[in-house]
């Protein structure tokens, strides 16, 4: 397990807002990949797996680790100051789609090695700027708040047990690859996150340690809630126990749309804030699939930062070093937000 | 400061030391309400859900939630009732205060809420060790917790135990489990006054000054209680009970009290209280002798016998059930109210039947105008999901209610009774999301479609069997991720040739309208393609698709308004170019060495004067004379057209009229010249050669070559494809024409306006512009079957001609496939068209405006394309073979750059 590195994470976000790493499906699309390279080489034992493996970008750190580390590469020498493991939908809830559930643990755990190694060779390359790895736990492809069935709205797809061990394996794995922080993010249904941050404390306790934590919500469509139903300040004060080291939303909607829900994140969440929206709305006539150039998204962030809205920053789907590189340009200088006692600010109703 | 507890539902609630009292509201506890028990016990959640919504309805901000009833298996009963309410927003809205004296039903619940909630409650009952195991659970769940004022020696029901627990419990919590201090809510436990028993006199005011003695030594501690609990001696009283409580929270909140657990919808005003009623009240409460003398308890019971009015009712607000039954039925909707929606679907259907309607014009009427404001406020972020999916329950109710008079007149109309149709659902393959694909199915259920759910990850085989074998009316495809936007076009494609005609639907998050209609669409041409852009739209959409009487308008409208988006698309963005030697490469190569040209009867330019204008009239196309008068519809549709349909009448009848006296009157006259030469191509450009032997060039055109990415197997075309290469061998030739109508117009024109009338002026002008193209037509033909003789035994009627179906084409410049309006210069002189009264003026315009120029290529493979963009390499590859500087070649192909 990594040392804990929150005091570190707090001088350095207090200094200068932290720059995060861009989309991992986007550059990993890009390239082309084969369903030869998502089986690997034999040694990986998936030659004879039944079903589809391409569009498993998880599967990649086993099968592909030099595609993996390459992005982590890419997004360093663009300037993030965190990456992500590639591991967003590495749980046991999620990797059953392909039949892969067994291999979760691998997974999550070369992943983390490879995003460990990465940024330890950047450390030493730039020692004046330390790079960190975000252990990423994707919200699964379920919805423990919604009903899937028509006539029984009380029923549910996944139960707080099931994610709750599915995130504990997930959890434990990226620890002990060497993870320096635990991101949940792209949460769309906040009892999802909240058996996330259940099993992540859990994992601290198995571990006797631990690792600052980050809750990034989306909010999915105008109605400026999660998918849920929930505002971002009922989101806010849903995960508010975990004491995460940010708060913030990524993905959905761009930052254009997203800025009014940040603005109100930042107005009553007491911890940092983070940013890392789509490149814009999708664009299926685009390249990247997204609408936003790197200029685009890096001045919207850019006002963000001077706006004083944001401590972390970076790019959800669509984004790519470019736009990482963009995005540090913009909020070079510009003071991060100042966290702010949340009573201190606001009249109480 | 202040340190505020921060609850949540859907929506956030701060309770702060400051705040104003909150309502927990005590209705959905079996404990305390034995109306709900009994819905529980009967497994009646619907009506359990109902009693929950009255409570938020009627102020609740909080609601109490406690299944502890020996008769049920309460953890069961917990989470059944939680999930329930976790997706009715207008409950859903608050916090949930999970209620239970058993820690696995707490824990049960807990796992159910996604919201910040309260447990109540945990106490020292067990010991330290358990009450603190509990209490570090319920903060890593996310809770808030009432703490009951109980110990290992039992509950407290003095004063003195109160604070004693109170103390005891506040500091394990803080220093032992890391408790926030704002979470915890300490309950000093409210027992009944005015039992009879003396020992209980002072329950009352015991309660009141231990919140005091919180509130003012347990620092950002709530206080809270269970209110009815306190006037429990008077069951079956109401008023009474009422006054009692209505009484002692008065003297709670001001003692500090920061929450109670109350039936939201049953508080009285402290000042409104009958004044003696209070009087008793308040005597038993504060445990005060009555001013006159007695047993306060004693007198409050004298009193309350004979007070029995009428307890205070709940009223729910129907001021929205005076609208009208289509008002109703949208607000239902819009709401998710399912109390009134079969009586009033009933209404709608008696109304519709009185005047000789059928039931399903209740659906298709006021039922998807409510679901379409549905669509709009979701759409415009005024309602969120879980609210269109109860809107989708409403409307699965008021259909149910109509689907046995549809298949009652089905039957007796003689059609079959089936469900609305049967749409194949599927996440395509390679994608694994299925969220948005789920909602969609459950949505379009709701509404009595049947939907086969294929799953995620399904390839295009597998949609197809599942749709051939179930007969489906409708297949949707869904997907998140990029790749599967790719994998829906190749769906398409192979819905194409596995000849399906059902409508095709296309959804998820990165899909388009856009990507639809130029991506998707073209792949598959038998039947629609149509773009649904989130759940709410769905049903709209199918049911359009799948109604007899809607079906053709709706697809016709999808289909023009995609052809739209191609359009403007192409125009707006570059597409993808490739260089100039790869489309080069590309090039389109017929067979040449199988190739015979057919020499023409002459070699040279030809004057053709005076050509009938009644022989040129017969070959007009009048498509574009309606355009020119901006009347837009496909000739002759325009002259049915409900709308124009009159106007484009009344406009080609003046037009013939006019035409009719141009001809006999002979007002304009059809002058043209008309070249052939030997040609051949040398790379992109076109020679013309003097003579056969073909050694000088008399004029070299040059050509430009599409460089956009073509699909396999399609070329980058340039004209100069469709004419022999000079290393071919092959003696080509390519002929050249330039005709006009317009050299007497502008007189008669000047006439006109002289006139006043700009009616005629305009008539004839675009008259003469269609003599001129029909004179073009009328040369074309004549070149094909004598002067050059190609198609010398060609026999086509007026619409083939139209309709370009001979051999050969006569691309003009300055169109799409060849741009470069300048070669008209060169033309113009070879040709020698000033004879036949036309010029070109400095901008590349031709004089007198009713003209046409052109080329003649006669391989039968030629065609007419658009060279769209071009690259930087073919602008300076141009400007080089022109011999002119780049800048000026950037001027002139500007429109392709």
């Amino acid at each position: 397990m990594q040392a804990d590195h929150t005091a570190e994470l707090t001088r350095l976000l207090t200094g200068r807002i932290l720059v995060l790493d861009g989309a991992w499906g986007t550059m990993i699309q890009q390239q082309h990949l084969t369903e030869a390279d998502f089986r690997g080489p034999a040694a990986c034992g998936l030659h004879g797996h039944h079903g589809d493996l391409n569009g498993d970008n998880d599967l990649l750190a086993l099968t592909r680790p030099d595609v993996v580390a390459g992005i982590h590469d890419a997004y360093f020498d663009a300037g993030a100051d965190i990456t992500e493991t590639n591991t967003f939908n590495a749980t046991s809830i999620a990797q059953a789609d392909y039949g892969l559930q067994a291999r979760v643990r691998e997974i999550n755990l070369a992943a983390a090695r490879i995003a460990r190694g990465r940024a330890d060779h950047w450390s030493a390359r730039t020692p004046g700027k330390p790079r960190f790895v975000a252990g990423s736990l994707g919200p699964t492809n379920r919805t423990a708040s919604i009903s899937p069935k028509v006539d029984d709205p009380g029923a549910r797809n996944v139960t707080w047990n099931e994610l709750r061990a599915a995130y504990s394996e997930a959890a434990d794995a990226l620890i002990e690859g060497g993870v320096d922080l635990l991101l949940v993010e792209t949460v769309f249904d906040t009892l999802n996150a909240k058996a996330a941050l259940f099993a992540i404390e859990e994992a601290f306790d198995r571990h006797g340690g631990r690792l600052p934590v980050i809750v990034s919500g989306t909010v999915t469509d105008a109605s400026g809630r999660t998918l849920s139903g929930q505002t971002p300040e009922a989101f806010w004060n849903s995960v508010r126990h975990a004491r995460p080291l940010a708060v913030g939303l990524n993905c959905a909607l761009g930052a254009a749309l997203m800025r009014p829900y940040i603005e109100e994140l930042a107005r009553v969440a007491d911890t940092f804030i983070c940013c890392y929206p789509n490149a814009g709305l999708p664009n299926p006539m685009s390249d990247t699939g997204y609408d936003e150039t790197p200029e685009t998204t890096s001045q919207l962030l850019g006002e963000f930062a001077r706006a004083g809205l944001v401590n972390l920053v970076g790019g959800c789907c669509g984004t790519t070093p470019a736009h990482i590189r963009a995005i540090g340009a913009a909020v070079a200088g510009v003071v991060p937000r100042r966290v702010h006692d949340r009573e201190a600010e606001r009249v109480v109703a | 400061m202040s340190r505020v507890m921060h609850l949540a539902g859907l929506e956030p609630l701060a309770i702060g030391d400051d705040s104003l009292f909150v309502n927990v509201g005590e209705r959905t506890n079996v404990t305390g309400s034995r109306a709900f028990a009994k819905l529980i016990l009967a497994g009646d959640y619907a009506a359990a859900v109902d009693v929950a919504r009255q409570q938020v309805a009627s102020g609740a901000q909080i609601i109490d939630v406690n299944m502890d009833e020996a008769m049920l298996d309460s953890k069961a009963a917990m989470v059944r009732f939680l999930n329930l309410i976790a997706v009715e927003p207008d409950i859903a809205r608050v916090p949930v205060m999970i209620d239970s004296s058993k820690w696995e039903v707490l824990e049960a619940g807990l796992e159910c809420v996604q919201g910040k909630s309260v447990v109540n409650s945990i106490s020292m009952k067990e010991g330290e060790g358990e009450f603190l195991r509990q209490a570090k659970l319920v903060h890593r769940y996310g809770a808030a917790a009432v703490v009951m004022a109980f110990d290992e020696r039992g509950q407290a029901d003095s004063f003195e135990r109160r604070i004693e627990i109170a103390q005891r419990a506040y500091d394990l919590l803080v220093d032992r489990a890391g408790f926030p201090p704002e979470d915890i809510i300490l309950d000093p436990n409210v027992f009944p006054v005015a039992t009879g028993i003396d020992e209980h006199k002072s329950y009352g005011i015991d309660f009141i000054r231990a919140t005091r003695w919180i509130r003012e030594h347990l620092p950002h501690a709530k206080v809270s209680g269970g209110i009815s609990n306190v006037s429990f001696s008077f069951r079956g009283n109401d008023a009474v009970r009422e006054a009692i409580h209505t009484v002692f929270l008065y003297h709670a909140i001001r003692a500090g009290l920061t929450m109670g657990i109350v039936n939201a919808g049953q508080l009285g005003v402290y000042d409104e209280l009958d004044p003696v009623l209070r009087t008793l009240v308040e005597d038993v409460v504060l445990n005060r002798l009555p001013a006159d003398g007695g047993n306060a308890t004693e007198k409050l019971v004298a009193f309350a016998e004979s007070y029995k009015a009428k307890g205070r009712t709940v009223e729910e607000d129907l001021g929205w059930r005076g609208g009208s039954v289509e008002e109703r039925l949208a607000h239902a909707l819009v709401k998710g109210i399912t109390t009134y929606v079969v009586e009033d679907t009933e209404e709608a259907r008696v109304a519709v039947a009185a005047r000789g309607g059928r039931p399903i014009e209740v659906i298709e009427g006021p039922l998807m105008t409510g679901m379409n404001v549905v669509g709009d406020l979701f759409g415009s972020g005024k309602m969120f999901l879980p609210q269109v999916v109860k809107s989708a329950r409403v409307m699965k109710q008021a259909v149910a209610h109509l689907v046995p008079f549809i298949e009652a007149e089905k039957a007796r109309t003689g059609g079959g009774a089936r469900s609305k149709g049967l749409v194949v659902v599927a996440t395509v393959k390679g994608d694994v999301h299925d969220i948005g694909k789920n909602i969609v199915g459950v949505v379009l259920q709701c509404n009595n479609f049947e939907v086969i759910d294929l799953g995620v990850m399904v390839p295009a085989q597998k949609i197809s069997a599942a749709a051939r074998e179930r007969n489906a009316d409708a297949i949707g495809l869904s997907g998140l991720i990029t790749p599967s936007l790719e994998e829906m076009a190749h769906v398409a494609a192979e819905m194409e040739r596995e000849g399906f005609t059902v409508p095709l639907l296309i959804g998820g998050a990165t899909t388009s309208r856009v990507h639809t209609a130029v991506k998707i669409a073209p792949n598959y041409t038998h039947g629609p393609t149509v773009y649904v852009p989130d759940a709410s739209r769905a049903v709209g959409v199918v049911a359009s698709l799948l109604s007899a009487e809607q079906r053709d308008r709706f697809v016709a409208e999808v289909a023009k308004d995609y052809a739209k988006i191609r359009v403007q698309h192409a125009a707006k963005r570059g597409p993808k170019l490739v260089t100039l030697a790869a489309a080069r490469t590309n090039a389109f190569a017929p067979d040449w060495a199988g190739y015979v040209p057919t020499v023409p009867t002459f070699v040279g330019r030809r004057l053709v004067a005076n050509v009938d204008l009644g022989e040129i009239a017969q070959v007009i196309d009048w498509g574009p004379f309606f355009q020119a008068w901006e009347l837009s519809g496909p000739y002759p549709a325009i002259l049915d057209d409900p709308v124009v349909g009159e106007a484009a009448r009344n406009l080609l009848a003046e037009g013939k009229a006019m035409l009719a006296r141009i001809v006999g009157e002979r007002w304009l006259a059809a002058n043209g010249v008309v070249g052939l030469w030997p040609a051949n191509s040398i790379g992109d450009d076109v020679v013309l050669w003097t003579d056969e032997t073909r050694a000088t060039p008399l004029l070299t055109w040059r050509n430009l070559r599409q460089q956009n990415e073509r699909p396999p197997g399609k070329p980058n075309y340039c004209l100069a494809d469709f004419v022999a290469p000079v290393a071919s061998g092959v003696r080509d030739y390519v002929g050249a024409f330039a005709v006009t109508t317009g050299a007497a117009v502008d007189a008669r024109v000047a006439a006109y306006k002289a006139a006043n009338d700009d009616y005629s002026a305009l008539m004839l002008k675009s008259l003469a512009d269609r003599l001129a193209e029909a004179f073009a037509e009328w040369m074309h033909r004549r070149v094909r079957t004598g002067l050059w003789g190609y198609a010398a035994d060609e026999a086509l009627d007026n619409a083939a001609l139209i309709g370009e179906a001979y051999r050969g084409i006569r691309p003009a410049p300055g169109y799409p496939a060849c741009p470069d309006h300048a070669v008209k210069e060169p033309l113009f002189d070879v040709l020698g068209a000033v004879e036949a009264g036309m010029e070109v003026t400095d901008h590349y315009a031709m004089l007198p405006a009713a003209s046409v120029a052109g080329f003649y290529l006669a391989h039968p493979d030629s065609r007419y394309f658009a060279v769209g963009k071009i690259g930087v390499d073919q602008l300076e590859d141009f400007a080089a073979r022109s011999g002119i500087d780049v800048d000026l070649a950037r001027r002139r192909l500007a429109p392709n750059l």
